[in-house]
């Protein structure tokens, strides 16, 4: 019973150790609970809220060019920049993974600079170009690093291409390509689950060694 | 996310006055770890005061330091020319640290802020007393394989996740601070404090407080220097435990040493002790396995952290070796 409510998840744990894994389970009792609230009684509360606070929280205006067209908006602060892209301007190509900065997926260029989307506010941004995989190849041609992926088949599932294309890029830009070791180790921050790895940096390492401008 | 509003300050003048002003308030710098906690709910401030357009980006040398602004990203102070010329451990650590995309936004000063990563803290559903005071330690007697070996209480055996405040305490750097009574300067090693009877202040900051920068004086290491960080893969992970490590070795002796070790205590870990008995001694693995088994005086495991108990000594021995150039 209690293992079917434990949603936390636990994979360090010894299952065969019976208890540490009840220690562990008494603590976190309290999450069950929460988790068996009724969602109607807790989106009732929320509206409630929403209302009252509609009239403090205003929404912000923001300016933003983003893959070249420029953008007047308004949003609310909460909105990350993952979101705005996502939800209000249709850019769907940067993709949500963890929400917590910890995949790359979302990884997008601020003013040129590579960033997780996901871990920043869309109004911090204002008046900066951002530029999404949507924006980097020339029209009908590819960005070389799109190519490159296709040639080394640098994905299999492709929801971590986006990001993984972005960080490339940037890490060709910022001078971290020089080595397998350095691509490795300055690709960290886009984890792939279908680990295609192996090709990622073959395809880096071609446009490195390509010398086109990227 | 709850509801905020969003404000910008453009001096540090108005970020003071507007956080005074208003309790339920919070700096905004990089976002990287504020954004990451409201999402978890563990924070919920009802203002963001946006403090990046605030000029304090800038790295300059000083007569007998540099100095380095408080909103300055850890990518900018990690490939700074004067940072790999005159503080190269500080570009190591700052390196250790996340992924290149967060490097790019998180600031200095967000990065000594930043808190723990323990696993009840981040779950607003678990006992932590660090979050909620009173409601108990939920890695105490739990899952504390990440957790701390010194310095810990019975209230909170957290640690600190920062790679660059090991590098800066080992280099004796000093935090430079605004509040509303004016400035102060506080030793780095004073900046964090142990969790004692109140885990919920993870340093010495007070209400009102902004950070402004850092200052690293000007040391005879040069290269000879290393953060050596252990974890649970490559890259992109924190420290299970990290040492910064500084020696200034003159014909096989070593004149000055620094040491400090993350992962292991709620504040980077000066290592003091040790460093005395590096003095004097010559720089050989006999002299730095006698160091790091006076560092480890005082270490006490917690049921699933232990291991740690060997690997720190380990981590300071090839630490120093690598410094040293012996390795
Ligand atoms: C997936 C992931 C992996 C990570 N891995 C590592 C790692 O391996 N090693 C490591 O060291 N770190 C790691 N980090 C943490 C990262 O370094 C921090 O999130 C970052 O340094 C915080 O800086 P920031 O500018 O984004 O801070 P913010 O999130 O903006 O702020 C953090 C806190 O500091 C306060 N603050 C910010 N600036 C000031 C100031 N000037 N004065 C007073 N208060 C201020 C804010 O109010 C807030 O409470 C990781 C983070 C993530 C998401
Ligand atoms: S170790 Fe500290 S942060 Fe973690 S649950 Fe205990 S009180 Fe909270
Ligand atoms: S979605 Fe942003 S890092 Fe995972
Ligand atoms: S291709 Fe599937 S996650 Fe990378």
């Amino acid at each position: 019973m209690e293992k079917d409510q434990c949603s936390v998840p636990d994979e360090n744990l010894n299952e065969n150790s019976g208890s540490s894994r009840r220690d562990f389970l008494k603590k976190s009792t309290f999450l069950s609970a929460i988790a068996l609230t009724p969602v109607s009684l807790v989106t009732a509360a929320e509206k409630e809220m929403d209302e009252k606070l509609a009239a403090v929280f205003e929404k912000v205006p923001l300016k933003l060019e983003i893959n070249g067209v420029k953008h007047a908006l308004s949003v609310e602060p909460r909105v990350t920049l993952l979101d705005l892209l996502r939800e209000q301007l249709q850019l769907t190509g940067t993709k949500k993974g963890c929400d917590h900065g910890q995949c790359g997926a979302c990884t997008v260029h601020v003013n040129g600079k590579r960033q997780n989307s996901c871990l920043t506010l869309a109004v911090m941004h204002d008046g900066k170009k951002v530029t999404t995989i949507e924006g980097l190849a020339n029209g009908a041609d590819l960005h070389p690093m799109q190519e490159a992926f296709i040639k080394h088949d640098g994905f299999q599932c492709g929801y971590c291409t986006p990001g993984q294309i972005m960080s490339a890029v940037a890490c060709i830009r910022e001078g971290h390509a020089n080595s397998e070791t350095e691509i490795r180790e300055y690709m960290s921050g886009n984890i792939c689950r279908c680990g295609a790895y192996p090709n990622i940096v073959n395809a880096i390492t071609e446009v490195k060694n390509g010398g086109q401008k990227v | 996310m709850n509801q905020f509003q969003y404000v910008r300050a453009t001096t540090a003048k108005t970020a003071i006055g507007a956080l005074v002003k208003d309790p339920s308030a919070t700096f905004l710098a990089g976002g990287t770890n504020l954004i990451d906690l409201m999402k978890n709910g563990v924070t919920a401030p009802q203002k963001l005061i946006d403090i990046n357009p605030i000029p304090l980006t800038e790295i300059r040398k000083q007569s007998n330091s540099i100095y380095i602004g408080a909103l300055a990203t850890n990518t900018d102070v990690a490939d700074h020319k004067l940072v790999l010329q005159n503080q190269p451990l500080l570009s190591l650590a700052l390196n250790a640290g996340a992924s290149a995309q967060l490097r790019n936004v998180a600031t200095i000063g967000g990065n000594m802020m930043q808190r723990t990563r323990c696993f009840y803290f981040n779950n607003p559903d678990l006992p932590c007393n660090k979050r909620q005071p009173g409601s108990g330690c939920g890695a105490l007697e739990g899952y504390n394989r990440m957790h701390a070996i010194f310095g810990a209480s019975p209230q909170c055996v957290a640690v600190n996740p920062s790679d660059m405040s090991v590098a800066l305490a080992a280099l004796d750097a000093t935090v430079l601070i605004s509040g509303p009574k004016g400035d102060r300067r506080i030793l780095f090693t004073d900046f964090h404090r142990l969790p004692g009877d109140h885990p919920e202040k993870d340093n010495n900051l007070m209400k009102g407080e902004l950070i402004t920068g850092i200052e690293i004086p000007d040391n005879a290491f040069g290269k000879t220097v290393h953060y050596l960080k252990v974890r649970d893969r490559s890259s992109y992970a924190f420290a299970l435990v990290s040492v910064a490590a500084a020696l200034n070795i003159k014909n096989n002796t070593i004149k000055e040493a620094r040491l400090a070790m993350g992962g292991v205590a709620h504040k980077p870990w000066r290592l003091t002790e040790a460093e005395k008995a590096l003095v004097g001694k010559p720089a050989t693995e006999a002299t730095f396995k006698q160091a790091a088994e006076i560092a480890m005086q005082g270490a006490k495991g917690l049921k699933y952290n232990s291991f740690k108990l060997k690997m720190a000594p380990n981590t300071i021995i090839e630490a120093l070796k690598t410094a040293s150039g012996i390795a």
